[in-house]
């Protein structure tokens, strides 16, 4: 990924509706030594961006609707100067596939070297991806304080309405769970919507 | 968790069968009324019976199914019918060689104009709320000089994706009327689900795209129906059911099966009894998000033409399975051919007429259902051929003499700019 001098002039346009995964993106072609990179958020306009900008290379999230339009797009324009393709190289369909894997496509101005997209394209996957793994974790860690506070309040609730104490009501919770063969978490939830029917 | 508890469930299953054909399919669709026949296959048992199972993935954009097909996350796809012709004819961004051996229906698009240009046509000409098709776009023909002469910007109208029967099916309705697509109206693609609302805040003026958006724009008083697709041609091929060849090939007995279970999913989405059931299952949360009444009239064929109360009645306006609406012809995917010939997008040369034809494969189809299969009726074909609204009949002998009778194609005189000042 080390910034490969050659392929620094390349004019860049980046579109993602995310922008955070788009600033990290941007922030990678810099460290990559491109200056010329526009990041827009939103599709509309795009098509008189293209033709005042005239990118070389064309990044963009496949969760957009709006790629079936820039295909009508890079259709009328096939015939002028400047047609521009999807990234495809035959010799090298690992990458391509790696890249609809992570979620992002590539479009290039016919013509241009592969060797010089190619970096371009192999940092945007490993973004995108590293970009969804943080998603992930965010999701589950914000999943496992969601159980813990279940647990609590059920804790909370058999203490009260049963007089155990702490440990005794996390043991209940932990021997039912094994009983019924169910996560200890899903077991406090049905504590918690009995009570919240009972009381 | 639930891993170590399912492992007792284990013990008394059936050994898994020795096979190396794959069973578990990746089906990518956008979610639209004409994906029934897969929905339904997947949701009602049809393709279970068959020993497989389809894995529904929706997607977003043509453009993805297509390249997610091609990098084999998807196994078999919903496809616009033109999209295996560009793949063979190695057209658009990535194209890789697609097959069908298998047409999801015929029928579902329309197209839909703004109330405002359709009540200019009706003052500027006097036209008729019943009129026909061909005469509202003569009308629109009349609107576009009007606009012109006072100076006015010619109307933005979207279809969905370059390779696709709203594309050619738009273009050949504004053509009949004597309208060059390219030169006298500008063609955008907006994406289905935001027609209706591109429609009322103006940022176009009509639209071509399948079911059930023309109907959601005519019922809230913002678009007028003007066509309805069985007005240009009623044998035009709308969905396909996309393959790679090699895949094809290597499962050859799972395509079988597939082709089965959808014949089964077709017949009984055909079935008007089960129409109600259908409605319930497309209105549901991870398919359409429309009315469920709404689609259950679409099915009807019952539309409401605007919010005055013009109703039409579309016999067949889905055709899921009769008429060998799932029979793959390849004089079908000659149409497609000629109408990319017409538009620019394609040459004319035997080779490509080749290429075209081989992107629907009948032989599959009859292959997997044997006597079950329905075939087209050789009489009502021929007659099929002659059926387009300007009435010129498809002449597959001399391609590039059907392509070259019609006045307006690219590169022919543009017919408007003949009247101007």
């Amino acid at each position: 990924m080390s910034g490969s001098r050659i392929s620094a002039d390349l004019t860049i346009l980046v579109i993602d509706e995310n922008a955070i995964r788009a600033s990290i993106i941007e922030e990678g072609l810099a460290e990559a030594g491109h200056r010329k990179v526009t990041v827009i958020h939103e599709v509309q306009g795009v098509a008189r961006l293209i033709e005042t900008l005239q990118p070389d290379v064309i990044i963009i999230d496949i969760e957009s609707p709006n790629r079936d339009m820039m295909e009508h797009m890079f259709q009328l324009t096939r015939s002028v100067s400047r047609p521009i393709a999807m990234f495809v190289d035959s010799s090298d369909t690992a990458s391509i596939e790696a890249a609809v894997d992570a979620g992002v496509s590539a479009y290039i101005v016919d013509g241009l070297k592969k060797e010089r997209v190619k970096p371009i394209l192999d940092m945007a996957v490993s973004r995108f991806n590293a970009f969804s793994r943080l998603q992930r974790e965010l999701a589950e860690a914000r999943n496992a304080l969601e159980e813990r506070k279940v647990i609590e309040r059920a804790k909370g609730i058999l203490m009260k309405m049963r007089g155990l104490s702490e440990e005794e009501a996390f043991a209940l919770l932990r021997q039912s769970a094994m009983n019924e063969k169910k996560k200890i978490a899903d077991i406090a939830q049905s504590v918690v919507t009995a009570a919240g029917l009972l009381l | 968790m639930s891993e170590m508890f399912s492992m007792s469930a284990l013990g008394s299953a059936a050994p898994p069968r020795v096979t190396r054909e794959q069973k578990t399919l990746r089906a990518g669709f956008i979610p639209l009324m004409d994906a029934s026949i897969l929905i339904v296959a997947a949701e009602l048992g049809f393709a279970e019976k068959e020993g497989l199972k389809l894995d529904l993935v929706r997607d977003v954009s043509w453009a993805n199914v297509r390249d997610r097909l091609a990098f084999r996350q998807f196994d078999i796809a919903h496809m616009l019918s033109p999209m295996p012709v560009a793949s063979m004819l190695g057209l658009g961004s990535n194209p890789s060689p697609t097959i069908t051996p298998f047409s999801l229906g015929r029928g579902g698009n329309a197209i839909t104009l703004s109330a405002r240009i359709f009540e200019r046509m009706q003052i500027l000409t006097g036209l008729p709320d019943d009129a026909s098709a061909l005469a509202n776009a003569q009308a629109l023909a009349a609107v576009l000089l009007d606009m012109r002469a006072r100076g006015e910007a010619a109307p933005t109208l979207g279809m969905t994706y370059p390779f696709s029967s709203h594309n050619y099916e738009f273009r050949y309705w504004l053509a009949a009327g004597g309208i060059d697509p390219d030169r006298d109206v500008k063609l955008v693609v907006v994406p289905p689900p935001l027609t209706s609302d591109a429609l009322a805040a103006g940022a176009i003026d009509g639209f071509c795209v399948g079911a059930p958006w023309n109907m959601v724009a005519s019922e809230r008083g913002t678009g007028r129906i003007v066509a309805a697709k069985q007005d240009i041609w009623p044998l035009a091929p709308e969905k396909v059911l996309g393959l790679r060849p090699e895949w094809a090939e290597a499962n050859a007995d799972t395509v079988s099966r597939l082709i089965v279970a959808l014949d089964r999913a077709a017949r009984w989405c055909d079935e008007p009894g089960n129409h109600d059931h259908l409605a319930e299952i497309l209105s549901s949360a991870p398919y359409i998000q429309a009315p469920r009444d709404i689609i259950r009239r679409v099915l009807n064929g019952e539309f409401h033409l605007d919010a005055r109360g013009n109703k039409r009645i579309i016999p067949d306006y889905f055709l899921f399975h009769r008429g060998a609406a799932n029979y793959p012809r390849p004089h079908q995917a000659l149409w497609i051919y000629s109408q990319m010939m017409r538009w620019g997008q394609a040459e004319f040369s035997g080779d490509n007429r080749a290429k075209a034809e081989s992107a629907y494969r009948p032989d599959l189809y009859r292959n997997a259902l044997g006597a079950e299969a329905s075939t087209p009726d050789a009489t009502e074909e021929a007659e099929m051929l002659s059926a387009f609204m300007d009435g010129k009949p498809f002449d597959t002998a001399d391609m590039a003499a059907y392509v070259a009778r019609f006045p307006v194609r690219t590169d022919a005189a543009p017919p408007l700019a003949a009247h101007d000042a």
